[in-house]
């Protein structure tokens, strides 16, 4: 007898083709409400995040000639459960290339789930200066949030059932 | 679930470690290192977490560095010299160690004039145990900042030629970086006079007793410090004749490779061991082994503090 599958059955969201399509639109977006380029910093999170926010750079620079910098954030250190997610993880650095201060900053990740990754990742780049503003760029919405946290660029949203692990396995899985 | 980058509870040497625990903590120093250069140079990993730095010998570097890691990530610590304490009304380590575990650190950073110090307090306490040093055994963060050092202008371990020059007898960090070179793949060879080399230590690496041999197309040279408080018999004339036979001169650099690095773990005694000219020159990575001290401690406390306790 099969266990009653406590996830969505795997399935495809977009293929490559409608992902080029989406990050050029996502891009866009970004140019429009950020019309001072220059002022922009894209950060993505790792591991996942990290191409995505090259992509997003490379079609910006497409569309307006300016290429902004793309930072790498390894939110590790500031999980709130490093102390009891097992091993510990592995570290893969962070790398900011330039001052956030005054600038705008472009959070990108793949997946926004509890939201909890973002809290760290806010409170790191905190650390890094004193940003104008700071926004949440995700290709997928998968609901279940633990903290007040939305995105404000988003391309898809998966709202499956509520996993029944147990919280912490559950965010073991960032 | 994968198995853990570094198994181990404790880090009292790296004769106990593979070659896959060395890269681990080589790979989480370097990741770590950036953190020292950000505008607010502190993290909360270790937040909660009491580390006691407990020193039964002088330490300027490796006490200033394990507690710098500590802070920056956010550990609770207390540096306990034993000069200062209750060691001076006849406590034994051991009683210290117990007395300072009822205050329930969740490690203890130690450095003992007695070989095996961190052995014995890994076998008699909770907490996890941080060898920084025990007489002339082994000095393990010290052989791994020099690793990282080495690393980081080098780009590998794997075949480098590295010489070891001076007191072996008496230097914990040879030992330390004996096996740690060794086990990373690199070729190392040992200088010392006859009486400072350690019967028995030519079935780990070559030795030789001539400067020039051991230095020439050397990638490295790793000098040690002439360790007058350990000893206690006439092992050489004078340090002026030390000098002239086994001192880091220019001219003796000239033999190694052109891009050839210095090293020392410091303190250096200039004029004995080395020439001022040489530390002071061009290829002297001394001051970034320091700036490295930290990063591979922190990754030390990471490692070891970081993640869930094993089960």
């Amino acid at each position: 007898m099969a266990p009653p599958a406590p996830f969505r059955e795997r399935q495809e969201l977009m293929d490559a083709d409608r992902l080029s399509r989406t990050l050029s639109r996502m891009a866009h977006e970004i140019l429009e409400r950020h019309p001072d380029i220059r002022g922009t910093v894209l950060v993505g999170v790792r591991t996942r995040g990290v191409p995505l926010a090259r992509r997003l750079a490379a079609r910006m620079k497409e569309a307006s000639g300016f290429e902004p910098p793309v930072g790498a954030l390894d939110i590790t250190l500031y999980r709130d459960d490093l102390t009891t997610v097992g091993p510990q993880p592995v570290l893969k650095g962070t790398d900011i290339p330039t001052s956030i201060d005054g600038r705008t900053v472009v959070l990108v990740d793949d997946v926004l789930f509890t939201g909890r990754t973002v809290r760290a990742a806010l409170d790191e780049l905190i650390d890094f200066g004193r940003p104008a503003r700071i926004e949440l760029a995700v290709l997928v919405d998968r609901g279940h949030r633990e903290l007040p946290i939305h995105a404000v660029l988003l391309l898809e949203r998966v709202a499956g059932p509520r996993p029944r692990t147990p919280a912490r396995k559950r965010r073991r899985r960032r | 679930m994968t198995a853990p980058a570094y198994p181990h509870r404790h880090l009292l040497g790296i004769e106990p470690l593979e070659a896959s625990h060395i890269q681990a903590v080589l790979d989480t120093a370097e990741a770590l290192r950036e953190v020292l250069d950000r505008p607010i140079k502190k993290v909360p990993a270790l937040r909660g977490k009491t580390v006691v730095n407990l020193f039964y010998e002088a330490s300027t570097r490796t006490r200033a560095s394990f507690e710098i890691a500590e802070k920056v990530l956010s550990a609770d610590s207390l540096s306990i010299a034993t000069s200062t304490s209750s060691v001076q009304k006849g406590e034994t380590l051991l009683d210290t160690a117990k007395n300072l575990e009822a205050m329930n650190p969740d490690m203890i950073v130690l450095r003992h004039s007695a070989s095996g110090a961190a052995h014995f307090l890994a076998r008699h306490c909770r907490s996890a145990i941080v060898n920084a040093g025990d007489g002339a055994h082994e000095h393990p963060t010290q052989a791994l900042l020099d690793a990282l050092t080495l690393r980081q202008r080098k780009g590998r371990l794997e075949g480098l030629r590295v010489a070891i020059v001076g007191d072996v007898l008496h230097s914990r960090v040879a030992r330390s970086n004996l096996w740690l070179l060794t086990k990373m793949g690199a070729k190392v060879t040992l200088c010392a006079p006859p009486t400072l080399m350690p019967p028995g230590i030519e079935t780990l690496a070559p030795t030789t007793s001539r400067i020039e041999e051991a230095v020439e197309g050397a990638d490295a040279i790793m000098m040690l410090r002439i360790q007058q408080e350990r000893m206690t018999g006439g092992y050489f004339p004078t340090l002026r004749e030390y000098h002239a036979r086994f001192g880091l001169t220019e001219e003796r650099v000239r033999l190694a490779k052109k891009d050839v690095l210095i090293l020392h773990p410091g303190p250096m005694n200039r004029g004995v061991e080395i020439a001022s000219e040489v530390a002071d020159g061009p290829y002297s990575v001394i001051l970034d082994q320091v700036t490295n001290g930290v990063a591979v401690r922190m990754a030390v406390l990471y490692l070891l503090l970081g993640g869930a306790e094993a089960a």
